[in-house]
């Protein structure tokens, strides 16, 4: 998904780094097909996502060379267009089709802005830039991932109903977390957890955004 | 045969104890455990010590062991267990996380890639990363 960001980018000092929030058989057909020339990690424990206070994907952490977080976790050019969906049909309003391209389009330049400019790019934030906009975990959210750990270890061993009991403990914790939730709910044919229960509680989420969206400066129009 | 969870690392220990929610360790387990040293002056990693609670001093210790689900819950850290007491998760403290981020680093972290090679964040120092989470559910 990133390949045409990194191909873009080229002579720039800069790298995607992916991290699959996922089963390591479960992410293997996407990145063979993928096959891309960055590195792709794969974090079936969610470790990173306890890290960084990840809930979602895509989100992403804009990291300099130095190693500082120069943009928080947020949405990577991802919308809610998708709750405008038909979902007999499948198909999207043409105004929330082109307003994801848009915010994809945008999100994009900025990261190719930032890649090629660093610390002169504009969408670059300062410390007090990037902690203002950083969320923190506080306890539920920890002991979350001790629960949502503890039953991915207990399903690899093949204990599935103590697993469940884990995964519900988790996902009680940290109901803001899409990651765990999606992670243990039942999944389609496709791999996905897109069935009925996942669209309520989407609905459940009512006016509050399942991708918050991010303020990207946008490039002013050219002159004339 | 139990199994302590904690940060990356996945470590049996023959001479542990369970027993209820308690979890008995001694000090050699603690450390390759957790990375934690138990010290004098109480639970130490890097320049940081954590007491043992005087008042439950008594209770936390047992000879050679200690009660390390009782001192971590009494951190306010999270401990999670499976019904048989066999496989623990010792988390680390929801303070400890946001204090880490609030400095601005960029938490590191080691994983492994389709060919189990481990890869660090800090593999990529002197480059940008778009460090980009996501899955196929």
């Amino acid at each position: 998904m990133w390949q045409s960001l990194v191909e873009s980018t080229r002579g720039s000092p800069f790298t995607v780094v992916a991290i699959a929030l996922d089963q390591p058989e479960a992410a293997r057909p996407w990145i063979e097909t993928a096959a891309p020339t960055y590195p792709c990690l794969i974090d079936r424990d969610h470790r990173v996502a306890e890290l960084y206070r990840l809930v979602n994907v895509p989100q992403a952490v804009w990291i300099d060379e130095a190693g500082r977080m120069v943009r928080p976790p947020e949405t990577a050019g991802s919308t809610d267009g998708f709750r405008r969906m038909d979902r007999t049909t499948f198909t999207m309003p043409e105004e929330a089709v082109a307003e994801r391209q848009r915010v994809k389009q945008t999100y994009f330049e900025a990261v190719k802005d930032w890649a090629e400019r660093g610390a002169a790019s504009p969408h670059a934030l300062d410390a007090a830039g990037v902690a203002e906009r950083m969320r923190v975990p506080d306890a539920p959210v920890a002991e979350a991932h001790a629960h949502f750990r503890l039953a991915q270890a207990l399903e690899r061993d093949g204990k599935a109903d103590e697993a469940r009991t884990q995964f519900d403990k988790a996902t009680r914790l940290h109901p803001d977390s899409w990651a765990m939730w999606r992670q243990s709910a039942g999944k389609d044919t496709r791999g996905l957890a897109s069935g009925p229960e996942f669209w309520a509680r989407v609905d459940a989420l009512g006016d509050r955004p399942y991708y918050p969206p991010v303020e990207i400066a946008q490039k002013p129009l050219p002159e004339g | 045969m139990i199994r302590i969870l904690h940060d990356a690392a996945d470590t049996a220990l023959p001479t542990a104890r369970a027993d209820g929610d308690a979890l008995w360790l001694d000090r050699d387990d603690i450390e390759r455990a957790t990375g934690w040293a138990w010290k004098p002056e109480g639970l130490c990693r890097d320049d940081t010590c954590m007491p043992l609670p005087h008042q439950a001093q008594r209770a936390m210790t047992d000879g050679d062991r200690l009660d390390i689900a009782s001192l971590w819950r009494h951190a306010g850290w999270p401990v999670a267990h499976d019904d048989a007491a066999q496989i623990w998760v010792l988390g680390e403290g929801a303070a400890q996380r946001a204090d880490a981020l609030a400095t601005g680093d960029a938490p590191d972290f080691a994983l492994p890639d389709l060919d189990g090679r481990m890869h660090r964040l800090s593999d990529f120092r002197g480059r940008r990363v778009f460090l980009v989470a996501w899955a196929s559910w």
